[in-house]
């Protein structure tokens, strides 16, 4: 399907607060996004950034947001029934195979397009492990819609022990790893947690595809701003979701991002979400 | 199999495909990329001296019949360009175009005195970016001697390298402009920029799209425009010309070439085609040649006039 490259208004049809700092946004709208998919949103005269669709049953679509600076604190005012611009669907999305065991390593807001998926491994029969990792309790995402699906095994894990396991999403996955045969780890979330991810798949000679973020102008593959070195792959249009195996030959991967001047900028010398 | 090699201002290209300043020019790992891709050269986007700030999103979206963009010229700075683009030219077999900018003439002859070190095969002034009009006015592409004053100063001290001058489509007297920049020292000629401003408005939200409101119009329906641009400045100077704007396929560059381009500038056509696009118009320029019992591209150049 062609994707809509010149902003489509549409009006924000419910907002649901997930928690203090997280909103679903819900558009009456056939994006048919594949998971993992993302839309540039547009707000008039303010900015246009990226954000994953969290949910898409090709009549509504969902997007799911962490409120993190000005643009999203804008957002985080709109009213239902409010009009914003929608490009895209963008990038290529998880792929996904028949009867496979799948582990879903989501951090933060990166459970929304994890969640996004779960419809499609359940129509391809698809076992799940999903970890769901937070700082805290209150910050855990789509908990109660996670556990809504059959044929799912969800480990709740935080990092101060409120809720579920005390400790990190990577923990509970080499535990996982350990236990069960498994085909297929999906993960996003915040680049630290998902070099870990990386590694551990590695070690564990399992398959991995995450999800990256890069800063995005054109959403569409002529900008450049998005790319990653030493290969020159485009995050909005080559990914966001990498095989690991490519990412093994991607140098920032775990360690910088560029800003929108395409100036690099360290992760962890920068507040991780 | 025709020799698609080009010679320009005594560096040679693999083929006449240039990457367009501006289109995925940000890192040298994409520009490598786009070289890996069939470009037979690249063109790094507009450095400044110091940092610039772009304009906020959005700044471009495409028709099926038009583009259109205000970035806005962002860049980090001359040091991020010696760290990016000097191992990338030291490193490159193909020839890499740089292309640098400035907010007034001072600012172009201090960006080319330092561009020095990291050894530039071309230097392309762009002098002729319509979406920084409201941060510097006119764009002195337009201006006949304010073209040829900044290539002479630019000249002085860019001393032996190529040095290429990005000119603007939006004058009716390009042959004037061109001829100005060729008297003044210009050793080839880009034509050239984006078209317009131009300006699309959201009906339902009842504002102009673009966050500068205003932005530079390309994409293929304005080929016979550029087409007819790169005639007149081939009728007009001697010096070898960079036909830019409004190219998709090996024949559209064809075309461009028989107008008087010796290289073409290819930009839109990554989004109309994807990043191969490179690599599919060499293979059509190549079976044209065929095709047309061409051995060597070079001899098409102007064929039209
Ligand atoms: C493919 C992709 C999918 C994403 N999906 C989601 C999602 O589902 N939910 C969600 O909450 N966030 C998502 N993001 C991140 C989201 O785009 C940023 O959080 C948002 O742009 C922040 O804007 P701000 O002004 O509120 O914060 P700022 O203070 O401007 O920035 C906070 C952080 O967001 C990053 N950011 C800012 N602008 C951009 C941009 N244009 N492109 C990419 N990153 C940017 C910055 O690098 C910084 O790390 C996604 C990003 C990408 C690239
Ligand atoms: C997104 C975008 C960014 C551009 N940025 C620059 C730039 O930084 N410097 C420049 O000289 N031209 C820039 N241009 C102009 C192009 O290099 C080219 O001259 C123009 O788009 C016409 O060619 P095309 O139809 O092949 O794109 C830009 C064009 C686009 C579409
Ligand atoms: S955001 Fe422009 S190339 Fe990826």
């Amino acid at each position: 399907m062609k994707s809509i490259d010149k902003p489509k208004v549409l009006q924000i049809k419910d907002i649901r607060n997930e928690n203090e700092f997280i909103k679903t946004f819900v558009f009456e709208y056939p994006l048919n996004s594949k998971p993992g998919q993302f839309v540039m949103l547009w707000l008039p005269e303010m900015d246009e950034k990226p954000f994953s669709t969290s949910y898409d049953d090709g009549k509504e679509f969902w997007i799911t947001v962490f409120k993190v600076g000005k643009f999203t604190e804008k957002l985080f005012d709109l009213k239902v029934g409010d009009q914003v611009g929608i490009r895209g669907p963008y990038g290529n999305g998880f792929k996904l195979k028949v009867n496979q065991h799948l582990v879903m390593v989501g951090g933060g807001c990166g459970s929304a397009p994890l969640f996004s998926t779960l419809r499609e491994a359940k129509e391809k029969n698809c076992k799940v492990d999903f970890v769901l990792g937070a700082r805290t309790s209150d910050l855990l995402l789509f908990q109660k819609r996670i556990k809504d699906f059959d044929n799912i095994d969800l480990h709740v894990c935080t990092d101060d022990g409120s809720e579920g396991e005390k400790g990190f999403t990577t923990d509970v996955l080499k535990r996982i790893l350990d236990e069960k045969i498994v085909d297929m780890i999906l993960s996003c979330g915040p680049e630290v947690m998902m070099k870990k991810v990386s590694e551990i798949a590695f070690e564990k000679s399992v398959k991995a595809q995450l999800s990256l973020e890069r800063y995005m102008k054109c959403g569409f593959g002529i900008c450049g701003n998005c790319t990653l070195d030493p290969t020159g792959l485009r995050v909005c249009k080559d990914g966001p979701i990498f095989d690991n195996e490519i990412l093994k030959n991607v140098a920032d991967f775990g360690a910088y991002h560029r800003d929108s001047e395409g100036k690099k900028e360290w992760f962890g010398a920068c507040k991780v979400r | 199999m025709s020799d698609l090699s080009i010679n320009f201002c005594g560096v040679k290209f693999r083929n006449p495909l240039v990457l367009a300043s501006g289109i995925l020019g940000v890192t040298a790992s994409s520009l490598k990329n786009v070289i890996r891709n069939g470009a037979g050269g690249v063109t790094t986007k507009s450095i400044w001296l110091n940092p610039h700030k772009g304009h906020p999103n959005p700044t471009m979206f495409g028709t099926e019949h038009y583009f259109i963009n205000a970035v806005g010229l962002p860049d980090a700075g001359i040091e991020k360009a010696i760290d990016e683009i000097k191992p990338l030219i030291e490193s490159s077999e193909d020839p890499i175009i740089v292309s640098i900018a400035g907010g007034n003439k001072q600012d172009f002859v201090d960006i080319a005195e330092k561009i020095h070190v990291v050894n530039p095969q071309i230097l392309e002034l762009n002098i002729s970016c319509p979406n920084v009009e409201d941060q510097f006015g006119r764009p002195f592409a337009c201006v006949t001697v304010d073209a040829g004053e900044l290539v002479k100063r630019v000249k002085e001290v860019s001393k032996n390298v190529p040095l290429v001058v990005k000119l603007s489509p939006n004058v009716n007297n390009i042959a004037e402009i061109a001829l100005e920049c060729e008297k003044q020292g210009a050793d080839g000629i880009n034509m050239g920029n984006t078209f317009g401003p131009g300006l699309v408005i959201d009906i339902d939200i009842r504002k102009p799209v673009l966050h500068n409101k205003v932005g530079g119009v390309s994409g293929p329906g304005l080929k016979p425009l550029y087409v007819k641009k790169v005639w007149d400045v081939y009728s007009a100077v001697k010096i070898p010309i960079i036909g830019t704007g409004g190219i998709l396929t090996g024949e559209d560059a064809i075309e461009m070439m028989m107008a008087g381009a010796s290289l073409v500038g290819v930009g839109t056509a990554v989004y109309y085609r994807d990043i191969d696009v490179f690599s599919k118009m060499v293979k059509e320029i190549s079976d044209w040649c065929e095709r047309s019992g061409v051995e060597n591209l070079e001899e098409i150049v102007g064929a039209a006039h």
